[in-house]
């Protein structure tokens, strides 16, 4: 059981590429900590970091109160379960699972105990004799987390461990590591490039882009009040809209009409001239749906929708919109971070699954006001954000020390 | 394979069995013939009256005996030292980046180039000079310098395959880098291991030249230089059936050794690590 300090690291590779950038991050005894990004951000390169099969250029890395940077990672007492398990074939379950007690000369009644225990825990009694060849995807996963838990390691590394599985496995390995974490509250570091792993597992999650630390926040925090740009485009799925605004007085127009901002948000843009706005999907809604109160708290427009997928629970609706150069490039560029396909302007709406609109028809759409962002089209900074309820946001930390001075 | 086999390529297979078996078979058989026998004008293929005597007369003569001790004892020494050096050669040469790696490996292929007769007469010189003409070592020695770039080679190659992952994990799970080498490295790289070892043992166990240029008396000379001494007492009839009873014995434990070992070659014992 420890805690984790990350202060200032860096990592510059031999070849001059600075893969991780000033990173700051504490993690409490017990806590569930994801890092999250899109491939490439320097987030496994911190977990290596930290497990110690990577050297830190510069910064401390603290365990448990002890600065590690020097330590090989034997002397670290953390245990790791990589991508793509590394489990040792030659061995049995069993002794795949004892190898680390072993390898710390414990007694073999103690060894037999111990990996007992971690089976059961895991349901691998039956394949305790068996190769790990001979093992599906999932078994494989659990022996590799077997083998992590048997020894009472002071923090859990998990990287990407569920990538190699399909989509149903990974559903139910998501829920067993959320289990099995709280169950023995050791401090946990996750690595994921799937963000709905990230918010469904941690109790913060840390993004990263391109070695920068972006944001780090409760999952809830992360969704309702993205610090930027980026990290409102990666979290959630679909992913958060974003389309052309213009500031005018109480409101701001966008590519479908004049939206009314509520006090606070209008007070922070006031003065600006075009933003990003960023909506999410579920926050816009078939207005032949909605009461007269609910109504009240937006704007309504109408609008032709061209493609619609009806889902059963809800129904995504998709109307395309034409953007200004300066918002273009911005949105491209976020669409190259985010690694994915830079696409036609669209905007996803997720309607009621109640909604009868079709594809063609002129809808009328309300938008709720209230839970849109705005944000800087130069800098990508969200202008709206509740900073209180924002986790950590190094850059506008920076932006804060620097006032006062 | 789709379909059964027809005749013909059971035919095929027929005539190769025989082309490859037939002199083996020849000297099995000749080994059971009588000395009277095979010196007759006209020997035919099976003994006539079949007979142990060679193989008694062999196992009593007391300079086979010796070059049967010299070859074991020879052989198995070089291929062990030879393995082991090569492991761990190969091992720095899979796993680190360091100066003159691809000159260490175009050397080791350069000496296995190399004509083992042309440094016969230097190492003959050298040999006598340092007291090591006629001895084990002697023998050893230029053996090992001649298997272990193959060696090298063979495991190098194994090694590339086994993924970082492995050791990393043994790392993280407490093991000094000489554990994670010897408890995950090693285990994974069996199959080239004992590759590199049966390829090392069957040059130093069939090795004639260095063999018979560097040894003077049986107290170092190997079967395969030894037989060239079964003259027997007439120059023009060799004793054929003492050299084919010879000839036997020498393969015998050379056939054991691909048996017990080919297994583990085939297997393939990195399957199961990762997610393939």
């Amino acid at each position: 059981m420890a805690a984790i300090e990350m202060k200032h690291i860096d990592k510059v590779y031999d070849d001059g590429f600075h893969a991780v950038k000033d990173v700051n991050i504490d993690v409490q005894d017990g806590e569930f900590i994801i890092l999250v990004g899109p491939s490439g951000c320097g987030k496994s390169t911190l977990l290596r970091m930290i497990v110690g099969l990577e050297d830190i250029s510069s910064g401390d890395m603290v365990i448990g109160g002890k600065r590690v940077n020097d330590l090989a990672p034997r002397d670290r007492n953390l245990s790791m379960v990589f991508q793509n398990y590394a489990l040792y074939p030659h061995l049995s379950v069993y002794e795949n699972i004892a190898f680390p007690l072993r390898l710390q000369k414990m007694d073999g009644a103690q060894v037999d105990q111990k990996v007992r225990e971690a089976s059961a825990l895991l349901e691998l009694d039956e394949h305790l004799e068996r190769r790990p060849a001979n093992l599906s995807g999932g078994q494989r996963q659990r022996v590799a987390m077997g083998r992590a838990i048997v020894r009472d390691a002071d923090v859990f590394l998990f990287d990407e461990p569920l990538s190699n599985l399909d989509a149903k496995l990974r559903g139910q390995m998501r829920a067993e590591i959320s289990r099995l974490q709280k169950r023995l509250g050791i401090t946990t570091v996750y690595v994921t490039h799937d963000q709905v792993e990230a918010m469904t597992l941690g109790d913060r999650v840390a993004v990263l882009k391109r070695g920068v630390l972006q944001q780090l926040a409760t999952p809830r925090e992360l969704y309702e009040n993205p610090g930027n740009l980026f990290v409102a485009g990666f979290i959630g799925s679909p992913p958060m809209n974003f389309v052309p605004a213009t500031v005018t007085g109480d409101g701001v127009e966008l590519p479908f009409g004049t939206v009314t901002l509520p006090d606070e948000k209008a007070k922070a843009v006031e003065g600006k001239d075009l933003l990003i706005a960023g909506i999410r999907p579920e926050h816009f809604e078939d207005a032949s749906l909605l009461d007269e109160n609910q109504r009240a708290s937006g704007s309504s427009f109408r609008q032709k929708v061209d493609v619609v997928e009806w889902l059963g629970n809800e129904t995504y609706a998709y109307i395309p919109f034409e953007a200004p150069p300066e918002v273009q490039q911005q949105l491209e560029q976020l669409e190259k971070d985010l690694d994915g396909e830079s696409m036609r302007t669209q905007v996803v709406i997720a309607l009621d699954g109640a909604s009868r609109i079709k594809e063609g028809d002129e809808a009328e759409i309300h938008i709720d006001a209230t839970k849109m962002h705005l944000f800087d089209p130069a800098t990508g900074e969200n202008l709206t954000v509740d900073l209180d309820n924002a986790g950590i946001v190094p850059a506008n930390e920076a932006s804060r020390e620097e006032v006062p001075a | 394979m789709k379909g059964k086999m027809g005749i013909q390529h059971w035919l095929g297979f027929a005539v190769i069995l025989v082309w490859c078996l037939l002199p083996v078979v020849w000297i099995i058989s000749l080994s059971f013939k009588s000395e009277a026998e095979t010196t007759s004008g006209s020997p035919q293929f099976l003994p006539k009256e079949p007979t142990l005597d060679n193989y008694r007369e062999i196992l009593k003569d007391s300079d086979f005996t010796h070059a049967l001790i010299n070859s074991f004892g020879i052989s198995l020494i070089a291929t062990f030292l030879s393995v082991v050096l090569a492991t761990l050669a190969a091992y720095a040469i899979a796993r680190l980046d360091f100066r003159g790696k691809k000159l260490v490996l175009s050397l080791a292929l350069a000496i296995a180039m190399f004509p083992v007769v042309s440094l016969v007469g230097p190492l003959f010189d050298m040999w006598r000079t340092v007291h090591l003409f006629n001895t084990w070592p002697g023998l050893i020695i230029p053996y090992m310098s001649f298997t272990l770039p193959l060696a090298i080679w063979t495991l190098a190659a194994f090694f590339r395959e086994i993924p970082w992952e492995m050791e990393q994990a043994a790392q993280v799970d407490g093991a000094t880098s000489w554990q994670a080498f010897r408890k995950v490295i090693v285990p994974l790289a069996a199959p080239g291991v004992f590759t590199a070892a049966i390829l090392t043992f069957f040059f130093a166990w069939n090795e004639f030249v260095l063999a018979i240029s560097l040894t003077s008396t049986t107290d170092a000379r190997t079967v395969p230089a030894q037989m060239s001494f079964f003259v027997g007492p007439d120059p023009f009839n060799p004793p054929y059936s003492q050299l084919a009873t010879a000839s036997v014995i020498v393969t015998i434990p050379v056939i054991v050794i691909v048996l017990l070992f080919q297994r583990r070659i085939v297997a393939g014992l990195t399957s199961g690590a990762v997610k393939g």
